[in-house]
Formats: structure tokens, sequence, C-alpha cells
């Protein structure tokens, strides 16, 4: 856009290396932090971190996930692990137990660990500066850290973005998800942690068909952000969280093959986005077939 | 033939592009993050500048935002004119004290766009 009409005051110089200073673990390999983040709450920011913490273990990766909604604790009943909780992420910032004992391991996963949020406390008991300390330490240790970014732009969101080398934005197709994703990507850039990543959860693909649901382009216009995934609707996630099981490990899931390809992405494959299975019924299928239209 | 063809493949104009309008919309407001009245303000300050110059048929101007590249903002204006002010030297004192008054500051000019948002996405 012109520039002509700007006052001369400058942006503060940023760094042109994105995303920010990933660190070498014990294994000599490049260790990296990623927040999940979405403004709007109920948008699928749990299942997602989940999802990718089991998907990126699959991948042989040593992963620890964080649940940084101090106060409203879910992570660990989504992935099942929520009767083996001792200490929790506050215990570990106020110094009652060491990191080690906080860390607990997925039964599935050896190389799979959560750190719960406290419960009865409140997001004030943690600082930005702590969750950049914890990460540090964990660091050396683990290739991804994930961490589940509480909702709203509040205290609770700057903890959970402090550390982050990089931000995965969850929205969905629909206009009040989409208006607070651009408030936090707003938000991540001010911070320096832009520009982001956006997963778009939950599309209908029989429904952008019928021009009734913003489509994965739209969103993409709308915010201008690069996209690291789409993931369909789909019935088989709720009774994966009711069972505390993630849909990533239900090889029949489209959702489940969503995320699995957004970790192999973060793990830095090239992973095409795969267009939306068209829906409709069989004979639009195959109208569109002989058209030759199938495509998004 | 082409709405049959539409119908057939089950592809519409619904709400999808209702959602996408209003968002373009309610978002370019969202990201300058100006009140309302600072924007009126705006528009006043950039009509008087112009009026110093030609005369403005004030009941057609429109000066409105507009997405632009990526996450910035563009400020449209439509501002026609009949012709030059006359009897005015261009650095008339006292029309220019009376502009200075009422400059935009600098920083709530800034944040019209996001400069910084375009230039990470340039590489």
């Amino acid at each position: 856009m012109g520039e002509a009409g700007r006052p001369t005051a400058k942006p503060p110089a940023r760094p042109t290396t994105l995303p920010g200073p990933a660190q070498h673990n014990a294994h000599g390999k490049k260790s990296k932090v990623v927040t999940i983040t979405s403004g709007k709450g109920g948008v699928g920011k749990t299942t997602t971190t989940a999802n990718l913490g089991v998907a990126l273990a699959r991948l042989g990766k040593k992963v620890v996930l964080i649940d940084a909604d101090i106060g409203l604790r879910n992570l660990d009943v989504v992935m099942g692990l929520e009767n083996r909780i001792v200490y929790d992420l506050v215990d570990i910032i106020e110094g009652r137990c060491k990191l080690r004992q906080a860390l607990i391991k997925h039964k599935a996963f050896p190389d799979l660990y959560l750190i719960p949020a406290a419960q009865t406390r409140d997001k004030t008991a943690v600082t930005p500066a702590d969750m950049v300390q914890l990460t540090d330490q964990l660091r050396e240790e683990f290739d991804f850290i994930l961490i589940d970014c509480p909702a709203g732009i509040e205290r609770g969101f700057r903890n959970a973005i402090a550390p982050a080398d990089m931000v995965l934005i969850v929205t969905n197709p629909e206009v009040s998800a989409v208006r607070d994703a651009d408030r936090i990507i707003g938000l991540i850039e001010a911070e320096n942690k832009g520009p982001g990543q956006l997963i778009l959860n939950r599309v209908k693909a029989d429904m952008v068909r019928r021009g009734e649901m913003l489509s994965p382009d739209d969103v993409v216009d709308i915010l201008a952000i690069k996209i690291i995934g789409i993931v369909p609707e789909d019935e088989n996630v709720i009774p994966a969280s009711n069972s505390g099981v993630p849909v990533s490990l239900n090889e029949n899931s489209r959702a489940g093959a969503a995320f699995r390809n957004i970790a192999r992405r973060l793990n830095g494959e090239e992973v095409p986005i795969t267009p939306l299975d068209g829906g409709g019924n069989i004979l639009q299928r195959f109208v569109r077939f002989l058209v030759g239209s199938d495509s998004q | 033939m082409s709405g049959f063809l539409d119908r057939l493949l089950g592809r519409g104009k619904g709400s999808g592009a209702t959602a996408k309008q209003r968002l373009q919309f309610i978002l370019v407001h969202d990201r300058i993050n100006l009140s309302p009245e600072r924007m009126e303000e705006m528009k006043r300050e950039i009509l008087a500048v112009i009026s110093k110059y030609v005369n403005v048929d004030d009941d057609h101007v429109d000066i409105a935002l507009q997405q632009g590249n990526q996450r910035g903002s563009v400020l449209v204006a439509e501002v026609p004119f009949t012709k030059a002010v006359e009897g005015i030297e261009r650095d008339d004192p006292e029309i220019l004290s009376s502009l200075d008054e009422t400059v935009p500051k600098r920083d709530a000019a800034s944040g019209a766009s996001r400069p910084e948002a375009d230039e990470q996405r340039d590489d």
C-alpha cells in the first residue's frame, strides 16, 4: 500500500528471521515452542493441542504439552490423564515441586508429557517471565513444547505467547470466531510474535459448497495470514474427547488425518493442504466429477 | 444455464458471501483502533486542508476505509471540487496558524495501517 501519506515515524526494527530463536536441546536438535490460541473460546484450542501433541509423539518427537488455562483446567481430561495429576504449573513456578515431578507421562507414548494447569488459582499466579523461564528449561529436553492458551486477550494470553517461537491461531468459519481471530493476530504482531499461522477448524464441506459457510479461501482472504491446516467437522471428535483418546489416533477420522498432517507440517515436512471433500449428495458429486470442478 | 448448473452442483450464493462482506467491513475498522469521533475529526481536518486550496463540494465528499494489501488499511477519499480558492496567498499566516491547532497527532495517524505486517509478508 502507499506509504506516502504516513508520518515519518518508523515502526521499530523487527527481527527478520521467523519464527523466533529456536534453541538446540540435549539431543542437538532445535526445540520449538508452539502456542495454540484463538481469542474466542470453544473453537477447538484444547482439542487441537491434544491432537497435535499425540500426532507429533507418533512421529517420534519428544513432546510436552502445557495447559496455560489456569483455573479452567481441561487438557488433562481431553488427553485422558486427569487421574494422574499430583502437581501443576503453579506448583512448579512457586517452587513446591521439581519440574520433573509435575511432568505427567502419557501411558501410550513414553515421549509425550503434560504439565496441567492449576485448578484452584487464577492467571495472575503466573507471569510471562515465569513462562519463558519454564520453557527454557523444557527446551533442554523436548523437541516440541505446545502451550494451550486460555481464551481472551488478558494475562493468560500474554503468559502463553511470551515464550512462543510460533503461534497457531485456531478459528471456525463463523463471523464471531473470525473476528476474534483477527484481533488476536493483531496482538501477536504487536508482541513481535507474528505473523502466526491459521488452523481452520470444524469446516463443513457441504455447507461451504452451498455457499452457506465461509470457505477456507474466504477466511484466508479476510485474515490475510498463512494457513497451516483445515480440519473438517467430524463426529468422531466428541467421542474421542469423551473417552480421553485424541481423535488423531483414529485412523478412520478425517479430522484425525487433518491433525496428523498439521503435525507433519510443524515438523518441517511439505504436506500439501488437501482440498475439502466436496460433500453433497451422490448425484451432485457425480455431476461435479463429470464437470471436473471438484477442487476448491 | 449456469444457474441450473450451479443448482445441480449444489453451489449457490448464500449467507457465506454476506459473512465475508460484513467481516471485511468490521475488521477494517477493528484494525485501525480509531474511535468514530477521532475518525470524524480526521475527516474534518483533511477537508479543511483541501478547502484551503480548492472549493470543495461538501455534499458529495466520500472518505472511507477499505481493506488494503494484506492486513493494512487504505483511506479512500473522493473529494469533488469546483475551482481553486481565490484571493488567498499560499502562505497566508492566518490560515496556517489556524490549521496548526488542529493538526492530528502523529501516533494517532500511524495506527491507521500496520506497516510491520506488510513488511513481514514481503519476504
